[in-house]
């Protein structure tokens, strides 16, 4: 009998980079749903439209790049950058936003530099990020959860909104972010407990944005317990974080807000769990990880706290990936029967 | 209990699997096939790691069972000897059992069908407490024993006397682990010959102990807890052997555990350095295959010409091991195992992680044969980009990191793939089965290592090329400067020569002077007779 030959390994574990990509995005479902019981329809148009557009760019630049489309649509990572986007970009958000985002993302960031696996940045912090330069107003324009839920701003209304212009009243519907009130509000010389009776305040952080930010731990927790992400992103980075905002917090409560605040304001979770943890783009070492994780930890409380962006895990992601290529360098574990770096 | 411990604080790496699918090969006692029956016995010279033997039978010659055809040739290397009694029918190249498919020299023998052992064999040595080391280290050689563990390096290399070894060996590693998915040739060797076996090790240890304090010397025998019923009848082996040094050590299956300096580390605690032999460390290894074939080697006077070879999976009918005369058509074994099935798609030999794919059934079994699997269509996942998700890096046993080499060999940017410490990679397979991109990642590895060896070489090559042309400039140049410098002298000798006539013409002279003054001037007379001359 005459047999075909190949080369060892013969079994392989049944697992592929789509599985992977379809987790993450299982995980991603509870925060996004409390993310619309808050916000209502314009979490679900943000989302449609994000996942669309992503799909169809992706689809686009493959047909360019003359790669197979099935197999590299199945990889699911286009969904999961544009899910990722859906969640950071403010509900509400006009269709033109959504696809700028996109394309700074897929186009530039992701399939000018090689496509899955090459990209040195995260993609949707590309695009997040450039979006957030260019059009800083509808950025920064977060709906008040108290008037935009589904039960208060119909379908309707939102389609309105995301495609025809905008409502005549909707700068009565939004609000600052409680990231963005305690910053502006301390440059006025207010203190933290003070700012912190504004209405969107919670019991610990933005008014909403606790369950928000916990949901989102939760599909984090799960994906660490399907062992999808390793512990060293999320930990480093919430450590250093929480580390630095309880340094300030203790010299200072009345110029620095809690811990607690920071780690459930704006995408700390969510970066730490979702965002960060994006491989390509992530250091691949065990310390490259905890010291990956730290910077950006630590960049986040820096602009947050001094610079003049009220959130900052795009921008402390997208500088921490400049670094991952001399992180992946330096931090080459020991080698079995090697001295290693430190001696043995 | 406190290797299980320490995989929770030290990376091992490593894989554990669901299935080892090795029940289906266990169900039935391992069944001798005979060699007397066969139509031919194929046998190749070259069957160990090492110089082939010299060849020391013609055709048309009859040999009996055992009989040395062919006589070991340098340092590195051991006899071959045939498995059954018959006539030689030719020496000539045949297909061997590499994935290459390129043939090499076989020695053909047709059975008489007697199986008849000459008594030109080895004489049995059954105490072989009172013969000296070097008696036995010779019996182990002449006796054809190679590393039955999948490396068949010649065994009695192992337990000469250690030259330039910093350490004395203290502790001899027993490996019956046997972590490969599929292969259980050891278990069902450790549950049928378990006191070969330990003897086969108080041998060795007899072997070592005339090189060692013997204060020191320990035997530790690893065997995988997934097999319960070889512990055990491996256990009452070693209770019945009543010495202290033997201690069994049942060890976590994980895959693979049974890797030389994996098994090392899991039972002594210790690394053996990068680049090193278990040596440096004072351990040296033995599979427990080739501690059986010692003990018969020693004590029965058989030399290796049998081994047990697992044949299964989803391509055969009934699973099974067998003890096969080395030399056997490969079609043979899988026919006693009742045949393919509608399955059959790859045959392997050796296991699912590090075996190699056969082109066909029609090759020899060789002393390296430890399991045939025949196995369904391989799954084809079409590879997809590295996503650095680290998986591999979590698996690899060594700590290397895979992706990172697979980025640099892929790049192939050699100097970065050595300073990832590609050469301590031991190709287990780990990276490659867990890569959700479906990356052949050892392929990778495979091809860098090749690439550096030969640029290694290459450089070599220009170096001593280099070398040799300085040379040549060299002495070209010596050559010149010295001609020059005799050319030199022989001018300057020249020169003092004129200069010293020069002298020589004015002392003449001044004498011829002086003579004429003389004689111009009449002598006084009281100092004649002193100033003439004599």
């Amino acid at each position: 009998m005459i047999f075909g030959t190949q080369t060892s390994p013969y079994l392989h574990a049944q697992l592929s980079v789509g599985q992977v990509m379809a987790q993450v995005i299982y995980a991603l479902v509870p925060g996004t749903l409390v993310l619309l019981g808050w916000f209502g329809w314009g979490v679900v148009t943000n989302l449609l439209l994000s996942l669309s557009l992503a799909l169809l760019l992706e689809a686009l630049m493959l047909k360019l790049r003359q790669r197979p489309l099935a197999l590299f649509l199945t990889d699911y990572s286009a969904l999961v950058t544009g899910w990722l986007l859906a969640v950071a970009l403010p509900p509400y958000s006009p269709w033109w936003l959504i696809l700028i985002a996109l394309v700074f993302a897929l186009v530039i960031g992701k399939h000018l530099y090689g496509g899955l696996g090459y990209n040195p940045f995260n993609p949707a912090m590309v695009g997040y990020a450039a979006v957030l330069v260019s059009f800083p107003i509808e950025m920064t324009r977060w709906p008040n959860p108290e008037l935009t839920s589904m039960a208060q701003l119909s379908f309707e209304q939102t389609l309105q909104q995301v495609f025809l212009g905008g409502l005549s009243y909707w700068d009565g519907l939004t609000q600052a972010t409680a990231l963005d009130t305690i910053k502006t509000h301390l440059r006025l010389g207010e203190t933290v407990s003070q700012i912190s009776q504004g209405s969107q305040f919670g019991w610990l952080a933005g008014h909403g944005w606790e369950w928000v930010s916990l949901a989102w731990l939760a599909g984090g927790l799960w994906l660490l317990y399907q062992k999808i992400i390793s512990w060293h992103i999320p930990l480093a980075l919430i450590g250093s974080l929480t580390g630095m905002a309880l340094i300030f917090w203790l010299l200072n409560p009345e110029s620095y807000s809690s811990p607690l605040f920071h780690l459930l304001s704006g995408a700390t979770l969510l970066g730490a769990f979702f965002i960060a943890t994006d491989p390509v783009s992530a250091s691949t070492t065990p310390l490259g990880k905890l010291l990956y994780a730290g910077g950006i930890g630590c960049f986040t409380y820096i602009i947050r706290v001094w610079g003049s962006y009220p959130d900052a895990i795009a921008f402390a992601v997208l500088i921490m990936n400049m670094a991952v290529p001399l992180l992946d360098t330096y931090t080459q574990p020991r080698v079995y029967g090697t001295k290693g770096r430190f001696g043995s | 209990m406190l290797a299980r411990l320490r995989q929770w604080w030290q990376h091992t790496g490593g894989l554990e699997l669901k299935d080892y699918h090795k029940t289906a090969s266990t169900q039935q006692p391992v069944r001798k096939l005979s060699a007397s029956t066969a139509e031919e016995i194929v046998i190749p010279l070259q069957q160990h790691t090492g110089q082939p033997p010299k060849p020391i039978v013609q055709a048309g010659d009859f040999v009996y069972k055992g009989q040395v055809l062919a006589v070991a040739n340098g340092r590195i290397s051991v006899p071959v000897h045939a498995s059954t009694s018959g006539r030689i029918q030719a020496l000539e190249t045949r297909p061997i059992a590499h994935p290459s498919g390129l043939n090499d020299l076989c020695v053909i023998l047709i059975p008489d069908g007697q199986d008849q052992w000459g008594d030109q064999g080895l004489p049995p040595i059954t105490d072989y407490q009172a013969v000296s080391a070097e008696c036995l280290h010779q019996r182990i050689s002449e006796a054809g024993i190679v590393g039955l563990g999948g490396a068949v390096f010649p065994s009695a290399i192992k337990l000469q006397r250690p030259e330039s070894s910093p350490s004395p060996i203290t502790t001899l590693v027993i490996n019956g682990a046997e972590c490969e998915p599929y292969i259980t040739c050891d278990d069902m060797l450790m549950r049928e010959q378990a006191a070969e076996i330990i003897g086969g090790c108080l041998i060795m240890l007899q072997v070592l102990q005339e090189y060692t304090p013997a204060q020191g010397l320990n035997c530790f025998i690893g065997i995988e807890d997934n097999k319960p019923q070889a512990i055990a009848a491996m256990q009452t082996a070693i209770d019945q052997a009543n010495d202290p040094r033997l201690k069994l050590i049942p060890v976590p299956t994980q895959y693979p555990t049974g890797g030389e300096r994996q098994l090392i580390t899991l039972l002594t605690g210790r690394e053996v350095p990068s680049g090193s032999r278990p040596t440096a460390i004072g351990v040296l290894c033995h599979n427990v295959a080739t501690a059986r074939a010692i003990y018969q080697a020693v004590v029965l006077g058989q030399p290796l010409i049998t081994r047990y070879v697992t044949v299964t999976g989803q391509g055969v009918v009934r699973p099974q091991n067998f003890e096969v005369p080395l030399g056997m058509r490969m079609q043979t074994l899988i026919e006693a195992a009742g045949g393919y099935t509608s399955k059959a798609q790859r045959l392997i030999m050796g296991g699912s992680m590090m075996g190699v794919a056969l082109p066909s059934d029609q090759l020899p079994v060789v002393k390296a044969t430890n399991c045939l699997w025949v196995s369904e269509p391989a799954v084809s996942n079409p590879p997809l980009p590295c996503i650095r998700c680290g998986r591999c890096a979590e698996a690899c046993p060594v700590n290397l990191l895979p992706q990172q080499m697979y980025w640099y060999a892929r790049a192939r940017d050699l100097e970065k793939v050595e300073q990832q410490h590609i050469f301590d990679c031991i190709e287990c397979g780990c990276c490659a089965y867990v890569c959700p991109s479906h990356l052949p990642l050892v392929d990778y590895y495979r091809y860098a290592k090749a690439d550096i060896y030969a640029q290694r070489e290459a450089r070599a090559k220009a170096d001593l090329a280099r070398e040799r042309h300085d040379f040549h400039q060299e002495r070209i140049e010596r050559a010149k400067r010295e001609k020059a410098e005799k050319l030199a002298k022989h001018k300057a000798a020249a020169q003092n020569k004129t200069a010293d006539t020069a002298d020589k013409q004015a002392a003449i002279q001044a004498a011829l002077a002086r003579a004429q003054a003389k004689k111009a001037q009449p002598a006084p007379l009281s100092t004649a007779t002193e100033d003439k001359p004599a």
